[in-house]
């Protein structure tokens, strides 16, 4: 199919002003957690290099190219946004920021939120400036989120907030944490809201947990009465569990990127010499797998671009990459034999491959454990009885 | 963009009403094995098939055809997968006309295609494996022509066929690609034993045996010792094709298997209701939507002529293969006894998935390619 003449001219600049504005240092792929950009008040810029491609980036909203051009977004349409990204991904550009703003609560602001809450909170959402962080899961809350108890109580002029949540990702680093808190003890779904508040506010405190793989990305956060303004409640007291399912949609599309593996390069390519037959065979069974899904997860972005994806394919999507991914690492540690077992050795980077193995595993437990969302999809896609 | 267009869509449709109307497991498929049918299939519906435009969906429009492509192709075929409906579509109109398309051959054999009068065939596979590389039948020049040896399986359709493809050997050595031709044959060819066999699904291939058959020299399809450039597009075209159809035996036997939880009652409950089925029902869906993606990638990649294409037709029939291997089995698990009846419909799809699935190469072949492909 030809691509029509204003789409060619817009891949044509696009990929000038790529070329114009992509420092060399940005095209080169990303080597460990440090070279990842999350913004916020807080973050050191590892380079030049790199504060200045998120500068020019946020500049032209292309940080969010398909965000409405009002809060700073880029306002492409979903055909120049794919354009972008296929030019970005032609010259190996980074992504020039990563945000829980951008990928989960901006689209539920987007939504849910007032125009004054849009106006406040998107823009520097967009230019890195905030570091969001979610505070959903408690340790009485897991797969069954709804039964959250965190109070919210309504003081007049304020909402005092008490409670504890966990696998807060990066809580000891976020700026801001968007919370499920509840607001009524009435009904269990129906007494739940969505809160917004600084992570600087008095009482507010976070402790890293350490996980399996020696790495700390998730916190527990405790919250001892603290204070949270009424204007920053997003959508109506009450009905926030309808905000939370929105967002846990697009947390769900973005966990299930990790099944594209950061790339479409095959795995087999990746292993060095396979020589055993029995591993070859597996790792050619899980290429094709890897590359089915990629087409998948490409037609499920059109399909949501064009409002013709099923409200619960993200929980197919994200059920299907994270177990996709699990089965990538599996591989890459059965690849590497032995070697990949060392924990602490400069040959591995101080265990590289060993500790994102382990990390992996929770892939299919945060954002929805993969059984919730075999359930969602018998529920709601099946229309299976009683599920 | 990998969503369908307004006249795809209406394709879609069409194909969809026809097929659930004409094509149906009741009128065609048990109908024909239980009258004992040499074919197969119908020819009444495959001239319905020509009345519709469809036999012309690959044969270029300067030969009267539709001159679609693969991802109209595969719309058809997922119809046909689900309805399980036995036809020649996707050996004669998909895959031999590919192969035919830009010939002397096609011309002549063209007209009947559209008409819904001819059916062709394509001989490939030597062995019990799909090897396409190593053809050993031999093609000798003769006189003004050529002398075939050799013998072909898994003809599909071979003994309703009018004319047959055969890949045969005028040069280089087995498991080379060049020094292959492709012939087209006549079914009535002096010293072609065609032996006409039923397939596990009821469908009908043919053992060929060729003793020393001798064609004339415009019976090459193409090139002579060039063949292996017709016989990769129909073998592209076969494989996407078969990958969407496999999406459809996937896809139809899942829904059977859906409608059946939701009807029978153990323990005072729905099946449907228990956790353990419905966790697995879902983990189908999943992969059948995966499969799909990959098949219409595979056949949009096919029709943008991008060198990517081979590779994700690999891709995309082993995914089909795979989904349609693991759909069939939860279906005749999940319906218990009554799923190993011939009374009930779902062991139709079972039977024809392994032969789908087997059909231009099962999904371990395809696998294998990948990783060739790839270089490992």
């Amino acid at each position: 199919m030809a691509e029509a003449a204003d789409l060619t001219q817009f891949r044509e600049e696009t990929r000038a002003w790529l070329e114009a504005n992509c420092p060399p240092e940005m095209r080169q792929p990303v080597k460990s957690e440090e070279d990842v950009c999350w913004g916020g008040r807080n973050f050191k810029f590892q380079s030049d290099a790199q504060k200045r491609w998120l500068e020019v980036m946020a500049q032209r909203g292309w940080t969010t190219p398909d965000w409405p051009r009002e809060v700073g977004g880029g306002g492409l349409t979903p055909a120049e946004s794919k354009i972008l990204k296929e030019e970005m991904r032609r010259i190996g550009a980074r992504n020039p920021l990563n945000s829980f703003g951008i990928s989960m609560l901006g689209p539920a602001l987007l939504k849910y939120g007032t125009e004054e809450q849009k106006q406040r909170f998107l823009p520097p959402i967009v230019r890195g400036e905030i570091r969001w962080c979610q505070g959903y899961s408690e340790p009485g809350a897991g797969s069954d989120l709804a039964g959250l108890q965190t109070r919210a109580e309504d003081m007049g002029d304020h909402y005092l907030v008490n409670g504890q949540k966990v696998w807060t990702s990066y809580a000891d680093q976020a700026d801001w944490i968007f919370c499920l808190v509840r607001t009524s003890t009435e009904s269990k779904h129906g007494g739940i809201s969505f809160l917004l508040f600084d992570m600087e506010s008095e009482g507010v405190s976070t402790k890293p947990i350490l996980l399996i793989s020696g790495y700390s990305p998730f916190c527990e956060t405790f919250m001892d009465n603290v204070k949270v303004p009424k204007d920053q409640v997003v959508g109506e007291v009450n009905k926030g569990w309808d905000v939370a399912k929105y967002l846990l949609g697009h947390e769900r599309e973005m966990i299930s990127g990790m099944g594209l593996g950061g790339g479409t390069a095959l795995l087999g390519k990746t292993l060095g010499e396979i020589d055993d037959p029995a591993l070859r065979a597996e790792v050619a069974a899980f290429d094709v797998d890897a590359l089915a899904f990629a087409a998948m997860s490409e037609r499920f972005i059109d399909q949501l671009k064009a409002g013709e994806a099923h409200p619960a394919m993200p929980s197919m999507m994200k059920y299907a990459g994270t177990e996709l991914n699990k089965k990538r690492h599996e591989l890459i540690m059965a690849g590497g034999g032995s070697d990949t077992l060392e924990w602490e050795s400069e040959r591995t980077r101080k265990g590289k491959p060993a500790r994102e193995w382990l990390r992996t595993k929770a892939n299919s437990i945060e954002g929805g454990t993969s059984e919730v969302q075999l359930g969602i999809i018998a529920k709601h896609i099946l229309r299976l009885p009683g599920a | 963009m990998t969503l369908l267009t307004d006249d795809q869509r209406q394709l879609h449709d069409m194909a969809k009403s026809f097929l659930a109307e004409e094509g149906t497991i009741k009128k065609q498929l048990r109908h024909w094995r239980d009258t004992g049918c040499k074919d197969g299939f119908g020819h009444g519906l495959w001239k319905q098939f020509a009345e519709l435009g469809l036999t012309g969906i690959a044969i270029p429009e300067d030969n009267g055809g539709l001159g679609l492509g693969a991802t109209e192709a595969a719309l058809v075929l997922e119809e046909v997968g689900r309805n399980l409906t036995p036809s020649p579509f996707l050996t004669t109109a998909v895959a031999a006309a590919r192969a035919l398309e830009g010939t002397a051959q096609g011309n002549r054999w063209f007209p009947g295609i559209l008409a819904g009068d001819t059916v062709a065939a394509l001989a490939i596979d030597e062995g019990k494996h799909h090897r396409p590389g190593a053809v050993a039948t031999t093609a000798t020049r003769s006189g003004n022509g050529f002398t075939l040896s050799g013998a072909k399986q898994f003809v599909v359709h071979g003994a309703s066929a009018d004319v047959i493809l055969v890949a045969a050997r005028t040069g280089g050595s087995v498991g080379e690609r060049e020094g292959v031709t492709l012939f087209a044959v006549e079914r009535d060819a002096n010293g072609l034993d065609i032996e006409n066999v039923t397939l596990a699904d009821h469908s009908k291939a043919a053992r060929l045996t060729f003793n020393d058959v001798v064609v004339d020299a415009d019976a090459v399809v193409g090139e002579v010792d060039n063949g292996w450039a017709p016989l990769s597009r129909a073998l592209n075209a076969g494989r996407a094709g078969s990958a969407a159809e496999l999406v459809g035996v996937a896809a139809g036997s899942a829904d059977m298997t859906t409608d059946y939880l939701k009807q029978r009652k153990q323990f005072g409950k729905l099946i449907g209701e228990f956790q353990a089925l419905q966790h697995r029902a879902a983990h189908l869906f999943s992969e059948i939507e995966i499969a799909r993606a990959a098949a219409y990638k595979a056949a949009e990649l096919l029709d943008a002529g991008s060198d990517r294409a081979e590779l994700m037709v690999h891709v995309a029939k082993a995914k089909a293969g795979r989904a349609a291997a693991l759909s069939v089995q939860e279906g005749v698990q999940m319906h218990g006894g009554i799923g190993m009846t011939d009374e009930h419909d779902i062991g139709f799809y079972m039977k024809r998935q392994a032969v789908l699935d087997r059909l231009f190469g099962d999904w371990r072949f395809h696998a294998g390619e990948v990783a060739r492909l790839a270089g490992y």
